[in-house]
Parts: C-alpha cells; sequence; structure tokens
C-alpha cells in the first residue's frame, strides 16, 4: 500500500484508477456498440432532419444567389426613389443568365412570395427582354410593365438580397417587416395563421380536458377490477389503439354525418327534428369527438399504471380515520395518482397538438389545426421553408409546455408506467 | 370503573362472498372494553374477514355487531371510528409523517395548536418524536409500523383493529414490536382486536385468543388455557407442538380412560371429548411433557427408540419411535445428566395421564 501518495495501488502496483477504467472500458464500448444502431438512427432520422429544417426555414439564399449583380450595386440604393440606372442594368444581366440557365421561373415564384404581381411582369420582361437594346435599360424595363416602375417591386427584391431571413417565421404569426423594415401585423382579414395557432391549443387543450375526465374512471375501474373483468375492459380500450387511424376517422365520418348513424338516432327519439340535424362533421365537434376517442388509451394506460400501484388499504385508511369517502379520494387517492395525470395530459397534449389525418379529415375549414396548415404548405404551394418554419414553431411550443410543467409538476413526477 | 363486558358483540354473523360458501359460520363473540383479543387462525379461516366486518369494509351477510350496545352494520366506516392498523401500514406516501397523524384529526376539524397537541403525544409513545417532518419512504420498516399505530391511536378512538400488522418485519423487530404494542394497549387501555396467523405473536401478547378455523372460533381463551388445555385436536395441532396418538376408548372411569392405540397398547388418557368405550379419539401430549428415565412416579411408562437428535442450543429435540408414532417428539434440556441421548438408544419416557388429553379424532 502506498498511502503516502495517497493513490490506491493494485496488487500489481498499477493505480487503481487507471485498472478500473482499464476494467471497465471493455464493458463501455460493449454498451456504445449496442446503443449505436439507435442513435445512428436517431441522428438519421431525427436531428439530421430537424436541423436541415431549421436551415431551411431561415435560408434566403437562392434569391441572393440569383441576382448577386443586382444586390451589390443596390447596396448604393437608399430605397426611396426608383433605383439608379446601374441596379436596372445588373438587373437585366442577371436576369437574362437566368433565362439563359432557364432558372428564371424559380426567380418568379421566389419574389411572388415576397410581393404579389411579380409572376406576370417577370414574364413579360423574359417576353420583351430579347429585343432590348444596349444601354439605357432603365428605361427599357419600365416600359415593359407599369409595376417596374413602382417603387414597390423594387423594394420587395432588395428585401431578397439577405442570406438569412427571419421573414418566414414573422409570417407564420401573421406578422411582416414592412418597407420600413419594422415588424407589423398583416391587415385584420388576412390573419390565418394566428386564428389556426389559438385553435390549435383550444382543440389540444379540451381534447385533453375531455380524455382526463373520460380516461380517469376507466382507469380505476381497470385497476380495482378483479383481473378477469379488467383484462376484459383492457382489451375494450386497447381495441381501437390496434385498429388504423384512418379506420377510425372514416368511421366516425361514417357515424357523425349529417345522415349518419348518430343523428338518425337524434331523429328517432325525437331530439332533433329531421330537416334540422345537426351538423357534427367538418367543424370543431368533429374533430374534437374523433380526437378524444383516438387519444383516449394516451390517456387511460399512464393513469392505469400509476392507479395500479396504489394499494387499496390507502382508500380503506383514509376511510377508517374518520374521512368521507370524497375526502378519503381527494386527500389520499387523488394526490398519488398525479404522476400518471401529467404524464397522460402532458403526452394527450402534446400529440393533439401536432395532429394531421384527423383533422385534415373531419375537420373541415373550421376544425383543421396547424399541423394541416403545414401540410398545405409542403404539398400545395411547395413553400417548404414556410413548411420548416411552422413545423419550428410546434417544435418550439410543444418543448416550451414541457418546460412549464417540468417547473409546475417536475418531471420526475411523470410515470409512464 | 365497571367494565362493559360485551363493548364489541357478534351476534350470530354469517358471512359469505359467493352465496355458495360461508367465510365465517354463526360467530358470536363478545369482546369486553379494555380487553386485547386476539384472532388467531390459518389462512382463510375467516378472521380477517371478522376484522373487516368489524371496520366497516364488509358488511355481514346475517346477524348484527354491536359496538358499546349499538347496531353498526349501517354505519359507514368512516363515522364508526375505530382505529385500524393495516397489514402494510397504509400510510400516506404523499404525507408526512406530522401529516399522516393529522389526517384523523383534521377531518374531525380540531384546532391547530390541539393537532399539534396529539400529534406530539402519540408520536412520543410510539418513541419517534422528531420525526414529523420525515416522509414514510425514509423511515425503516419498523418505524413506518410505529407511525401506523400512533396514527390509528391519535385520535383517541375507543377500539383499535390490527390486521397483521407484524407480518412485514423481521424476527427481531417482531418480538420487540409485539411488547411495545402490549405496554401501549396496557398504558392507554384501549380495546385491541388484533388478527394474526402467528401464535407466538397471539399467545405474548393478547388476554384472549380466539383460534378460528373454517369460519368458526374454536376455542375462546386465555393463552395459558389454550396452550395447556385445547378443547379439541385442530387447536392442540395449531397452537403449539403437539405428540398425537389415534386410537379407541376401552375403559371410561370418571376422570380417567384407557385408550387402545392401533399397534394393540393401552395408554391412560384425560378424557376432554370423548364420551363413552368405543368412541374414536387423538390423544394428545405437549413434547415438554413427557420426560426420559424420570425417577418421578406416572401412570405412562413406555421405551421408545431415538430415531433423531436435532441440537438447538439450551435443549435438545429427540424424535422418537414411540408406540407406533414415529413422530414422537421430546423436548429434553441442556443437562449433562442427559449425555446419553444417541441416536438408536432406547430410552424410557414417561408421562402423566392428565397431560394427555384425549380430544376428537382427525
Amino acid at each position: 500500500m502506498s498511502s503516502e501518495t495517497g493513490k490506491i495501488l493494485t496488487t500489481d502496483g498499477i493505480p487503481l484508477e487507471v485498472s478500473l477504467k482499464k476494467a471497465e472500458r471493455k464493458n463501455k464500448i460493449k454498451a456504445f456498440l449496442l446503443v449505436a444502431p439507435l442513435l445512428l438512427f436517431l441522428l438519421i432520422t431525427y436531428i439530421f432532419p430537424i436541423g436541415d429544417m431549421l436551415m431551411r426555414s431561415v435560408d434566403d439564399k437562392m434569391v441572393t444567389e440569383m441576382l448577386p449583380k443586382t444586390f451589390k450595386s443596390m447596396e448604393k440604393w437608399d430605397g426611396k426613389e426608383l433605383p439608379p440606372e446601374e441596379v436596372f442594368e445588373s438587373f437585366y444581366f442577371d436576369f437574362q443568365k437566368l433565362v439563359e440557365e432557364k432558372r428564371d421561373g424559380k426567380l418568379s415564384t421566389q419574389l411572388n412570395y415576397t410581393k404579389n404581381g411579380f409572376k406576370s411582369i417577370l414574364k413579360k420582361l423574359r417576353r420583351k427582354a430579347k429585343n432590348f437594346e444596349e444601354g439605357n435599360y432603365k428605361e427599357q424595363i419600365m416600359a415593359v410593365h407599369k409595376r417596374w416602375a413602382d417603387v414597390e417591386y423594387w423594394r420587395a427584391i432588395q428585401r431578397r438580397a439577405p442570406a438569412y431571413t427571419s421573414q418566414k417565421y414573422l409570417k407564420g404569426i401573421d406578422m411582416y417587416k414592412n418597407e420600413e423594415g419594422k415588424i407589423v401585423s398583416v391587415e385584420e382579414d388576412r390573419r390565418v395563421h394566428r386564428i389556426l395557432w389559438l385553435r390549435t391549443l383550444e382543440i389540444a387543450f379540451f381534447v385533453t380536458l375531455l380524455c382526463f375526465l373520460m380516461a380517469y374512471p376507466i382507469a380505476h375501474l381497470l385497476a380495482t377490477l378483479p383481473m378477469k373483468y379488467s383484462n376484459l375492459l383492457m382489451i375494450c380500450v386497447l381495441l381501437p389503439f390496434w385498429t388504423s387511424l384512418l379506420v377510425r376517422t372514416a368511421s366516425w365520418m361514417i357515424l357523425l354525418q349529417q345522415q349518419g348513424v348518430v343523428n338518425d338516432f337524434f331523429v328517432m327519439i325525437g331530439l332533433v327534428a329531421d330537416d334540422n340535424r345537426p351538423e357534427m362533421m367538418f367543424n370543431k365537434t368533429g374533430t374534437y369527438v374523433a380526437m378524444t376517442q383516438i387519444l383516449l388509451p394516451f390517456m387511460v394506460l399512464p393513469l392505469y399504471s400509476v392507479m395500479k400501484t396504489i394499494s387499496p388499504s390507502l382508500m380503506r385508511a383514509g376511510k377508517s380515520l374518520g374521512g368521507t369517502p370524497f375526502v378519503a379520494f381527494w386527500k389520499v387517492y387523488f394526490p398519488l395518482t398525479i404522476p400518471g395525470i401529467g404524464a397522460g395530459c402532458l403526452l394527450v397534449f402534446i400529440l393533439a397538438i401536432g395532429y394531421y389525418i384527423t383533422p385534415a379529415l373531419v375537420g373541415g375549414a373550421s376544425g383543421t389545426l396547424i399541423s394541416n396548415q403545414i401540410a398545405f404548405h409542403m404539398k400545395s404551394t411547395l413553400d417548404w421553408s414556410f413548411a420548416s418554419a411552422m413545423g419550428l414553431m410546434l417544435l418550439a411550443g410543444v418543448l416550451a409546455i414541457y418546460w412549464v410543467y417540468n417547473k409546475l409538476v417536475g418531471v420526475d413526477n411523470i410515470k409512464l408506467g | 370503573m365497571s367494565k362493559n363486558l360485551d363493548f364489541v358483540k357478534f351476534d350470530k354473523v354469517d358471512k359469505s362472498y359467493d352465496g355458495k360458501v360461508l367465510v365465517v359460520k354463526d360467530l358470536n363473540l363478545d369482546i369486553a372494553e379494555g380487553e386485547f383479543i386476539t384472532m388467531l387462525g390459518p389462512s382463510g379461516s375467516g378472521k380477517t374477514t371478522c376484522l373487516m366486518m368489524l371496520a366497516g369494509f364488509e358488511t355481514p351477510t346475517n346477524g348484527e355487531i354491536y359496538l358499546d350496545k349499538n347496531p353498526i352494520s349501517n354505519i359507514p366506516p368512516h363515522k364508526r371510528g375505530i382505529g385500524m392498523v393495516f397489514q402494510n401500514y397504509a400510510l400516506f406516501p404523499h404525507m408526512t409523517v406530522y401529516e399522516n397523524l393529522a389526517f384523523p384529526l383534521k377531518v374531525r376539524k380540531f384546532q391547530k395548536d390541539e393537532i399539534d397537541k396529539k400529534v406530539d403525544k402519540a408520536l412520543s409513545m410510539v418513541s419517534l418524536s422528531g420525526f414529523e417532518h420525515r416522509m414514510p419512504g425514509q423511515l425503516s420498516g419498523g418505524q413506518q409500523q410505529r407511525v401506523a399505530v400512533a396514527r390509528s391511536l391519535v385520535f383517541d378512538p375507543q377500539l383499535v383493529l390490527m390486521d397483521e400488522p407484524l407480518g412485514a418485519l423481521d424476527k427481531n423487530l417482531r418480538e420487540s414490536m409485539q411488547y411495545e404494542i402490549k405496554h401501549i394497549h396496557e398504558s392507554i387501555g384501549v380495546t385491541v382486536v388484533y388478527v394474526t396467523h402467528d401464535q407466538s405473536e397471539a399467545l405474548t401478547m393478547s388476554n384472549r385468543i380466539a383460534v378460528f378455523n373454517d369460519g368458526k372460533v374454536q376455542q375462546l381463551s386465555s393463552p395459558d388455557k389454550l396452550y395447556e388445555e385445547p378443547v379439541n385436536s385442530f387447536v392442540a395441532e395449531f397452537i403449539g407442538e403437539n405428540n398425537t396418538f389415534a386410537g379407541q376408548v376401552t375403559n371410561m372411569s370418571g376422570k380417567a380412560c384407557k385408550v387402545k392405540l392401533n399397534d394393540g397398547t393401552e395408554i391412560i388418557a384425560n378424557p376432554i371429548s370423548v364420551k363413552s368405550n368405543g368412541d374414536k379419539t387423538t390423544v394428545s401430549l405437549r413434547p415438554e411433557r413427557a420426560l426420559i428415565n424420570t425417577k418421578e412416579k406416572m401412570d405412562n411408562n413406555f421405551k421408545g427408540k431415538i430415531e433423531e437428535v436435532i441440537y438447538h442450543g439450551d435443549h435438545t429435540r429427540v424424535r422418537l419411535d414411540l408406540l407406533g408414532n414415529k413422530e414422537f417428539i421430546l423436548k429434553v434440556p441442556n443437562s449433562s445428566a442427559n449425555m446419553d441421548i444417541k441416536m438408536g438408544n432406547q430410552i424410557n419416557v414417561s408421562w402423566n395421564s392428565h397431560d394427555a388429553r384425549a380430544l376428537d379424532p382427525k
């Protein structure tokens, strides 16, 4: 023993720490190799796409690269009046180059995002530019269409000069940078996204609440029934879970439509008149009903797994000590289920906030969520950078909820099973 | 103080869960005020069901239970005012020790300072003062047990039920807790109904023991009587160790009878539940009542062969082949006089006929 140096040595004289590390290295490598496939999988399918999305959402290099000379010459322009001849000239040459490379279509799409009306004037310019004479491009371009003489359009081009932009994010919350560079809201009648965000939060909140209210008694029943009944009930809870999401949503469409089963039943028992059937489809009601049903198992399962561990003798103890059944429930049972409630609510809320298929099919116009808007921009307008921006905003929202939740309840208190 | 002799009264109580099998059959039991009574029996004998009916978590299928002369079948558990200690303690895991003890007081709307006083008193009774702010999870099994006991007593109930409270503790702790609970009972004079399947626990703690089997009380008496004078062969078997001989009564003569064993030998026994000649019987004899090589004059003297010797420190257990019973057990104190006990030796065994109780046949 070498107590003088303070280091403990093994019998062979190697310091204990070194020896321990050596002994554990093999295990560490083994452990790492075992998780490596998953790590790689996550990197490729999760981290990398999110990083790519982030880049895409702020990336604005396309126009920057397409009009290099124009932006260079615009640096001296103050943007108050029409730009000088120099700008027009470089724009003409940049544009001609794009036409040669057949990339002018992309430019027109991009500029059209910034300001409506670019598409047609660029098309016109392309046709007329073949016959342009050398020199005095300002006059010639302005003669193509009167919008080319409008300073607004040149300012719009100038706004696309930076390689990175926050414009997509601003658009996601119905704001934009106006001509003076100030961030302002769009006109009230064009604020679509804010409504969608609020509606998404509202629907997610109420779906979570409905799920909680319905799942709590079921989970309690599941946890307290004798095995042979609880297994059957558990299968009833899980059966929808095993059915395809599309099938379930489609069956809700059959049930809830105006000539559907539920409406027929209401008419039959005389609750509503035959010619006045309520609309339960293609609006918020449809979204609420279908999403609550589909997300219910995600609330039942964490609640059940927590309730299963609560000994029935605790409730009995509460009662034998003089608590009424309600007091025993509220003071003893309920606090013990909070970890399950937290897990279930968090799970359902996060799933609901990004839900896509169900609102797309049953939501109609008033029941669609932000994810449907993202899909719309992915598939129809092909504005991927805007879709990415909104996707990231959604992700940030979920993380924020998680953070708030952690502050309130504590993530350690979550119990998923 | 005149004691209420039927403070708790089970009056012809039946209990069935499925309508086919009676778990408790025609139970009649009076429990006096301040008594420590134990319900002892194997699992499934109905003892816990009786306790649950008393606590109000089960209702009698037939009959009535009276608490201080009032029928209680229709009173819900929380209005009965009965303290209860559960098998797994049932402490509320999300409350501190203080909050656990304050729970029954808070629901009874006691003032804050009164609650503090009572909690203090209850905790000092189980010597856990200073543990108020611990969570149950931070306590050892024995400490949790004591908190559970304190909680069941903190609101001054007249009756406390304990459902195998020491079952989860290790042997040493269990023994010290037995004394502790016994002392608490003696010092505050509360009536205790205690359920256990551990006979030594029942014998050390109780004033009276009710031995349950098959839904019926087999014998209700003080621990010493239960051990010394079992009234049937189930009780004799269940309480303590027991040597048995099966046979037939041949000669009844008042305080003694002759029993002819299956191998033809006749022994003299004390007739307890046999009435006449020809009755089949099981003769029960406690191991410590049979002596070897004794000089005392006894009326049963036989020779047996030593089959096994097991050393137990303070005594030695000897298994004999005696009168056709190969499981005859003797307890021999470790003294120099008994050094010749060796396997295979023949020894003389004697006992008094008074200690050999002729009970019902098994």
